[in-house]
């Protein structure tokens, strides 16, 4: 637990950076800081591994104050990943992953190991491990800063503004790299952005922050987007936090049966879109059957769109049948075609969610012809 | 014209021009002595002044003003001032080379403070906050990044106060003192001009010829991360 007691950041100047802030970050998951610039997230941060200094109040990290021992030791137990890496140029990858085991006296094999290990595990090879960060892009140079904060095994890893140097496509790659590296090793970590998506995608909890160092909420994503605690939080998750909060509803729909076809099969002319999967039941794409009929060919293949999972939240689902040529979102379970789920029969789900409440706890529905069933595990937060 | 290259290279090219105790050779080793003695001199004062003033970035304005203000003074002058005032002072070879020395060092010191100060100063960043994000003293945020960072601003630093030592290192031989300056003053005393001439091309070469070699230093101290050839994928 990471707590922040009544802190206050004030500067010579006058600035207030952070005002009276009661904070108690849980151990494990990700918890992310969020708000808009000057709303003192990165001087929060920054307490934490006392990079900067509170004026007032008391952190204690697991019950010790962390201003018990000097702030270099400090830094040492605690990883650390900034904006623009912040890679040491003349050293080699290697050199710059084995910094903090180097610093904490490991010898040089044991460094040597523990950097290895933490360049492998955000997905980094060993030839990369050789080169200097001027020979790699962006994102990469990203996954050396995570894996030096990594290599020697902290528990608590504080993160700056990770990915907001990095392209889009790039930036979803190490959000899904941070959240498994997370969940594998078990650490905790407390996470800046700017970004209120990336907020609601990485965080299991999440403090909305506002000008002038307030803490405006802290609550779950679910909860932010269900329940803002006031206007600016409203505003701050945006207008359509309605559909955001879809990403976080757990409509678990039991897929129609999909008749489906493989390569080189017959269709009939006026059967409609059907679906085309290899022989083990990979969907490969859909075939327009309207108006043609005859032994389907790769190249009378139109794109899958999305395809979701049978526990895919509801947005996920939604977007599978959203961005299906028939209509019908194709639903995978472990590589093969489980069924396909329409529009109708997630919003269908969804709406019975509202009309049952909370009394739908672990209940099962059945909605007309469509399975349905409901997973209520949040249904609390959306009952009056 | 012609002549006078013609004489030069003769001049040059005559085994009895490089040996003995005043030939080429042995003023070449006496000009680069002086000259190393004065570069190791302005790099103890130069290196850590312009590594402390880029590492707390204290005293920046002096730093800027004073190499530039240094850079005007007239080496010739100096010379003169401080052979004046030292003379009394001293007893033999150094009542000389002191002030020689003095006059080189004035003129390195400002080359080589500017280039450490400046290659400390554009340390990213980032990568400072880095340094002591994860938990580097000020010390090893020195030793470990800035110092390293600023080596190839350092080294060139180094160069090219090393080029000026050993092209004004001739104006030690006007008070007497030795090195291939000797060839250009006594040349001129007794109107042989291919001495002169040859002289003053001994010691381009030689500027060269140790220009190369600190250059060599410098691609084996400098890490292949910096140079630019490593930015190229």
């Amino acid at each position: 637990m990471i707590r922040f007691e009544h802190v206050t950041k004030r500067y010579p100047d006058g600035t207030v950076a952070v005002d009276d802030l009661s904070l108690a970050v849980p151990r494990g998951g990700i918890t992310v800081l969020v708000g808009p610039s000057g709303c003192g997230k990165t001087t929060t941060l920054r307490m934490v591994n006392r990079m900067v200094e509170p004026t007032e109040g008391r952190i204690t990290i697991d019950d010790d104050d962390i201003t018990a021992r000097p702030a270099a030791e400090l830094r040492r137990s605690i990883g650390y990943v900034i904006q623009h890496a912040g890679l040491f140029p003349h050293r080699t990858v290697l050199a710059n992953v084995m910094t903090v085991p180097r610093l904490l006296g490991w010898d040089r094999p044991r460094a040597r190991t523990a950097a290895m290990e933490a360049i492998e595990k955000v997905g980094l090879t060993a030839d990369q491990a050789r080169r200097y960060p001027a020979q790699l892009s962006g994102g990469q140079q990203q996954r050396v800063g995570v894996a030096r904060a990594l290599a020697s095994g902290p528990d608590l890893v504080l993160m700056d503004e990770p990915f907001s140097a990095v392209d889009p496509l790039v930036r979803a790659d190490l959000q899904q790299e941070v959240r498994r590296l997370q969940r594998d090793l078990g650490i905790t970590v407390v996470l800046v952005t700017h970004d209120i998506d990336e907020a609601l995608t990485l965080g299991d909890s999440v403090a909305v922050m506002r000008q002038g160092g307030h803490l405006a909420q802290f609550a779950t994503p679910a909860d932010l987007l269900a329940e803002p605690a006031d206007d600016f939080v409203a505003s701050f998750v945006g207008k359509d936090r309605g559909y955001r909060a879809l990403g976080f509803a757990d409509v678990r729909v039991t897929p129609r049966a999909e008749r489906s076809v493989q390569v080189g099969e017959q269709v009939r002319a006026g059967s409609g879109w059907v679906l085309v999967t290899d022989g083990s039941g990979m969907p490969l794409g859909w075939v327009d059957g309207t108006g043609w009929g005859g032994p389907v060919r790769e190249d009378r293949l139109h794109r899958l769109g999305a395809v979701a999972s049978p526990d895919d939240s509801a947005r996920a689902l939604l977007d599978a049948a959203l961005s299906s040529p028939s209509g019908r979102g194709v639903v995978v379970a472990d590589g093969r075609v489980v069924g396909t789920v329409t529009t109708q029969d997630v919003l269908g789900g969804l709406d019975r969610r509202h009309s049952v409440g909370s009394v739908g706890k672990d209940a099962e529905h059945t909605v007309g012809s469509v399975g349905v069933v409901e997973e209520s595990g949040r249904v609390e937060g959306d009952a009056p | 014209m012609n002549q006078t290259v013609l004489m030069t290279w003769e001049w040059l090219t005559d085994p009895a021009n490089w040996q003995g105790r005043g030939g080429i050779l042995a003023q070449s080793l006496e000009h680069l002595r002086l000259s190393f003695v004065a570069l190791l001199v302005a790099a103890l004062i130069a290196v850590p002044t312009g590594l402390w003033v880029g590492h707390t970035g204290r005293l920046r304005w002096a730093a800027v003003n004073l190499t530039g203000a240094v850079r005007a003074i007239p080496s010739l002058g100096v010379l003169f001032v401080a052979v004046l005032l030292l003379l009394p002072r001293l007893r033999g070879e150094l009542a000389f080379e002191l002030p020689a020395l003095i006059v080189l060092v004035a003129l390195a010191v400002p080359p080589i403070l500017s280039g450490t100060y400046a290659g400390v100063d554009a340390t990213d960043p980032a990568a400072r906050d880095a340094a002591r994000g994860v938990g580097m003293t000020g010390g090893q945020v020195l030793r470990q990044v800035e110092i390293p960072g600023a080596l190839p601003l350092i080294m060139s630093g180094l160069r090219s106060a090393m080029l000026q030592i050993i092209g004004t290192a001739t104006i030690a031989a006007i008070v007497g003192l030795g090195g291939l300056g000797r060839f250009l003053i006594d040349g001129q005393a007794s109107r042989q001009y291919d001495q002169m001439a040859g002289g003053a091309i001994a010691v381009a070469a030689l500027a060269l010829l140790v220009d190369q070699a600190l250059a060599l230093l410098q691609r084996v101290v400098v890490s292949p991360g910096l140079s630019s050839a490593a930015r190229v994928r």
